[in-house]
């Protein structure tokens, strides 16, 4: 048997729509699977993973907390995705917002003031977008490539915050451990519900999702990023510039990772410390793809995501699997999500050899 | 001092035998036109099969044998969605990655803390004594020989045979090559393979010669500092090898200059290997002609035969 594949004449509505679908139910069987290996009942593990946080306020109020900072940053990623730039350093400019919005509250730590907050989320965006930017002016002026380039830079970053945590920005109350002083009322990101984790940064995300949606699916400039990503050649007949799309993309994606970053901070640790680099910049990614590229679908898809984190934590605790095991799960469901995108594209046929030769 | 030198040269060419032979691996595997960046992915993998093989067995050859097997295996996930179902290798290769550092972890949870079972260098009577060059060229671990061959091997492969100038022909027009005759798909199945099971190799060094133990994460993007040497060699094997040891040396230099107490933070000289691959892409990308000539043109495109 081999695998052949026919190219259909126009993308396919329906399995736009069900390719995630299909993808997560892999992802399931998949998860059942690892669960026998590790000598679990499969049923149990998938209840744990998947629906008992769902079942419970504190982790649903825990899976919003995981969602934004994932959702923000893969809005912002899917801008980057649609244009054709390969932006894999959000994690990096998810750190520098965080640290560029930790500036006045730490720097000014008895300025109290109604403007606070929204001047840290303003420099969290702009340390984000300035942080996106190196790799876009890279490969727009010499055409480095910004897959590289972005990457490297995650781990410069890791190393900055670490030193300026440990170092010039170190609490001198906070007896040696890295972090820096906790910020005062104002410069918190307020929760959502009078207990509770959940903050304001949710909010944000979902604004941001509509305004992306609106951007991408409604106006000229969203149009340019789908030329430009589809058919750059074309996009240049059209008048448009790839360089100047690169900029752009990188800019936005940055300054949405950089708000992330910042709404992190502000929002669920109250200060700057060692601790910030979590990986969602890169499991960003994969709510990315889940959700299609289009803002909406990556709301539902960070939703997803974060419960497999909070799903992992409870199966650690009540099954002892490792929360290792999380990572791999969301591995597998990109891999199904990046396969099953090939049927929105293709008819696939499973053929004999000896009909088709070789 | 004699001594101080030819240590600090070995542990250079410890430092850069990994990314010398998973950016030898992934040059193969560009030429034919593929871009997987997966190669972090199969890196740890490969280094996580080789710690558990030789901790199983106490074996550390056996070790780097089940962690080429591995990686190899692991790449034709890959090769699976990109060639078969044509999935973006971009997207396809960082899932290899996400994918293969969460595996990883799993598999080796077991193991953190535990000392491993080192490849020893190897020791030939007489030659291995001799001044200076016995140890260099007579007192190294196998892959390190293993690793010089491989690029000669390589280069010699691409540039001297019939099969390397229809893998080179593959990675410049998939299409023309298609026409001729050549199978496409099989062609860079069997690339990406090499390359994952040089990556598995390449991983195999770094928890059996380089740091013998395992470490959550312990390639540390090595993986994407070989993908990064294969640009900056532009598809050379010969460069490739100048490159890695640059970067060895890089490496080792700021492990020094951290020992002897440099007044620099510890943080902005580890920052340093990352920092000097951006310099290099930027220098590499600014001599166009230089790379527009061995760039392999058809590399990072989808491929459906028509039939």
């Amino acid at each position: 048997m081999r695998i052949e594949l026919q190219k259909r004449a126009g993308a396919s509505n329906t399995f736009a729509l069900l390719s995630p679908l299909i993808a997560l139910a892999l992802m399931m069987i998949a998860g059942a699977l690892m669960f026998i290996i590790l000598g679990k009942n499969p049923l149990t593990g998938l209840y744990v993973y998947f629906i008992e946080p769902l079942t419970d306020p504190w982790s649903r109020e825990q899976i919003l907390v995981k969602a934004t900072p994932l959702t923000l940053i893969a809005i912002g990623l899917a801008v980057c995705f649609r244009s054709g730039n390969w932006n894999i350093g959000a994690e990096g400019q998810y750190l520098i917002g965080g640290l560029f919005g930790a500036a006045l509250p730490v720097l000014f730590h008895q300025w109290e003031s109604p403007i606070l907050l929204p001047l840290m989320l303003l420099m969290g965006m702009a340390g984000g977008a300035l942080y996106g930017f190196i790799p876009a002016i890279l490969k727009s002026r010499f055409g480095t490539n910004e897959i590289l380039t972005s990457l490297m830079l995650v781990y410069v970053a890791q190393q900055f915050v670490d030193w300026v945590v440990r170092g010039p920005w170190r609490d001198p109350m906070g007896m040696g451990f890295p972090g820096t002083r906790s910020f005062n009322e104002s410069g918190a990101l307020p929760k959502l519900f009078e207990f509770g984790d959940a903050h304001y940064g949710a909010v944000l995300a979902v604004i941001s999702a509509i305004v992306l949606w609106f951007l991408l699916s409604k106006t000229l400039k969203g149009f340019e990023i789908a030329v430009l990503g589809q058919n750059p050649r074309a996009g240049r007949f059209a008048g448009f510039s790839a360089k100047k799309m690169t900029i752009f993309a990188f800019l936005v994606s940055g300054a949405l990772a950089g708000l992330a970053g910042i709404g992190e901070v502000s929002g669920s640790v109250g200060k700057l410390d060692d601790k910030l680099s979590l990986g969602y910049g890169f499991a960003a990614i994969i709510v990315a793809f889940l959700g299609r590229l289009n803002p909406l679908g990556i709301v539902a898809a960070g939703l997803i995501l974060a419960l497999s984190y909070i799903g992992g934590e409870a199966a650690q605790i009540s099954l002892g699997v490792s929360d290792r095991a999380t990572r791999v799960f969301q591995g597998l469901l990109l891999f199904f999500v990046l396969a099953c995108d090939t049927l929105i594209h293709y008819r696939v046929t499973l053929v004999k050899p000896a009909i088709a030769g070789s | 001092m004699m001594d101080v030198w030819i240590s600090i040269i070995l542990s250079v060419c410890a430092a850069s035998t990994p990314l010398l032979i998973a950016a030898t691996g992934e040059l193969v595997v560009e030429r034919s036109g593929v871009l997987n960046l997966g190669v972090e992915g199969m890196m740890i993998m490969g280094a996580v099969a080789a710690f558990a093989t030789a901790q199983v067995t106490g074996n550390p050859y056996l070790g780097a044998l089940v962690a080429i097997i591995t990686g190899a295996a692991f790449s034709l996930l890959f090769a699976f969605l990109t060639l078969t179902l044509v999935a973006n290798q971009v997207a396809t290769g960082l899932a290899l990655t996400i994918l293969g550092l969460g595996l990883s972890g799993m598999i080796g949870e077991g193991f953190v803390g535990q000392p491993g079972v080192r490849m020893d260098a190897i020791d030939i009577p007489v030659l291995t004594d001799l001044p200076v060059i016995g140890k260099l060229f007579f007192g190294q671990d196998l892959i390190f020989y293993a690793s010089i061959a491989l690029v000669i091997g390589v280069a010699w492969f691409l540039f001297r045979t019939r099969a390397g100038l229809m893998v080179r022909s593959v990675g410049d027009s998939h299409s023309s090559a298609h026409a001729l005759g050549i199978h496409v798909i099989r062609i860079r199945y069997m690339t990406i393979m090499f390359g994952g099971a040089c990556a598995g190799l390449a991983g195999a060094h770094l928890s059996l010669v380089y740091v013998p133990q395992w470490v959550e994460g312990m390639t540390a993007g090595r993986g994407w500092i070989a993908l990064a040497l294969v640009v900056f060699a532009s598809w050379r094997p010969g460069r490739v090898l100048v490159g890695a040891y640059l970067f060895g040396a890089v490496t080792i230099g700021q492990f020094h200059a951290q020992a002897i107490g440099v007044a620099i933070p510890a943080q902005f000289l580890t920052s340093l290997p990352y920092l000097a691959t951006i310099v290099v892409l930027v220098l590499i990308a600014r001599n166009r002609r230089l790379t527009m000539i061995n760039t392999p043109a058809s590399l990072g495109q989808p491929f459906v035969p028509d039939r």
